[in-house]
């Protein structure tokens, strides 16, 4: 007889004990293992649900309609912290988060203050309006860019991303090249992201990096640095994909059942600390989709953060993070072991 | 009822209940030959599609299709395996036409 999944999206914070298949928690407890994070190398900001696009699979729901963005005072108080603390990375994402206002002061700032900063820029942003100097922009302040292009085919990308979207991706790649980026002299990187197109596991990272790059090279002569896989998060639309489609039990035992206990070593939660919009405080980016702040005894918003009370923290769960510990694992670096 | 029950793939393991020995060597055989090798995990889903096709086994047709797209393939190659399983069942069909033409042949003046 089939197990129901509950309808709420995340099952329990991590003191609870539900005793369910899909309990982080417990799966952790059975391994002997305690998520808790290192120290916080990487300050993740999300600026934003604006986006250009609607993608199928966006754990942020972001889309044209939205209109929760972050203003230039939570900007000032994210540059506060990196410039206070010496913030190795700051990482923006969205959204959209070019369509921010304040996003080439955040760029231009953190780069000042010393960090590293990268960039998750969806490509087709380029070509809204005021946005065509981006490759120029971020070869000025040499950022990482992190691109998503779920496959080197049109038909798979655009069922994802939008009808358009890859031959538009394809012309912002080629026109990021240009400048220097991928190419490995220039030192200017370009790293693309691969989301499977529905409810399966990613391949092995380096088995389609290889792919990536032979016929992104052969068909469209674009070049990239790496290529990071990054399973889909059974929340927000891609759950509501799930559910529609009544893949969601199927694909929730498929990540249970390929949990790997190697890949919770090197789960992002352990080194990033995601900032939303407003100035709260998460573990990550999905537990900010998920309204799952970090721990209330820390404080819970910019204003109290402080590196020392932050580290070692105790990661705040739900049975999502079993899409982080499937197979090779998976994080905004892709997957997280050798497969 | 159908003789084909969805749920059945993820009971495979209560064919260990009885003789667990000869199963568990199945398994590990069966486990050894899906890494990496001379053959690439991608490509030995595709011939395990394909086999599938062959075999018309609805189990393992589910299988290797999220084995071929877990393994990086698209559709456009998983169906080109589909076909190289259809022509050759076309063909060995084909082929024993021989077997109808010789047996005419050895009867007829």
């Amino acid at each position: 007889m089939r197990r129901d999944l509950p309808i709420v999206e995340t099952n329990q914070a991590a003191s609870g004990a539900s005793g369910a298949w899909f309990d982080f928690d417990e799966r952790l407890a059975a391994h002997n293992m305690d998520l808790r994070a290192g120290t916080v190398e990487t300050l993740q900001v999300n600026v934003g649900k604006l986006c250009n696009q609607a993608c199928k699979h966006c754990h942020v729901d972001a889309s044209p309609t939205r209109t929760e963005i972050m203003t230039r005072d939570v900007a000032e108080g994210v540059i506060a912290v990196v410039r206070k603390y010496h913030v190795p990375t700051l990482d923006i994402t969205g959204g959209a988060p070019e369509l921010n206002p304040s996003f080439r002061f955040l760029v231009r700032e953190a780069r000042a203050a010393g960090a590293h900063v990268i960039v998750r820029h969806n490509l087709t942003v380029m070509f809204e309006f005021g946005q065509a100097d981006l490759p120029e922009f971020f070869r000025e302040h040499n950022v990482e860019v992190v691109s998503s292009l779920p496959y080197f085919l049109e038909q798979q990308t655009d069922a994802q991303r939008g009808r358009g979207v890859f031959e538009k991706s394809v012309e912002a790649l080629r026109r990021l090249n240009k400048v220097g980026y991928g190419r490995e002299e220039s030192g200017l990187i370009l790293n693309l992201v691969y989301n499977p197109v529905g409810a399966f596991l990613p391949p092995a990272q380096e088995a389609i990096e290889k792919d990536f790059k032979r016929e992104l090279g052969s068909r469209y002569d674009v070049v990239f640095n790496r290529l990071y896989t990054i399973t889909n998060m059974p929340i927000k639309r891609f759950l509501d994909y799930l559910r529609r489609t009544k893949n969601e039990e199927r694909y929730m035992r498929k990540l249970v059942e390929a949990f790997n206990p190697r890949a919770v070593e090197g789960l992002m939660c352990r080194s990033f600390l995601s900032v939303d919009w407003t100035g709260r405080l998460f573990d990550c980016d999905f537990n900010q989709m998920l309204d799952l702040p970090v721990a209330s005894e820390l404080g819970q918003t910019l204003a109290d953060f402080d590196p020392e009370k932050f580290a070692h923290r105790r990661i705040m769960t739900g049975r999502h993070c079993f899409g982080c510990t499937a197979g090779a694992g998976s994080s905004c670096g892709g997957a997280v072991v050798s497969s | 009822m159908s003789y084909y029950e969805e749920d059945d793939l993820g009971r495979f393991a209560e064919m260990g209940k009885h003789r667990p020995d000869l199963f568990e060597k199945f398994m590990a055989w069966y486990q050894a030959c899906q890494e990496d090798g001379a053959l690439s995990r991608r490509e030995k889903a595709l011939i395990g599609l394909a086999v599938a096709h062959a075999l018309q086994c609805p189990y393992c047709i589910d299988a290797y299709a999220q084995s071929c797209l877990e393994s990086g393939s698209n559709i456009e190659q998983m169906t080109e395996a589909v076909h190289m399983a259809s022509a050759l069942r076309g063909g060995a069909s084909l082929i024993h036409g021989l077997q109808t033409h010789n047996s005419v042949n050895k009867v007829s003046m």
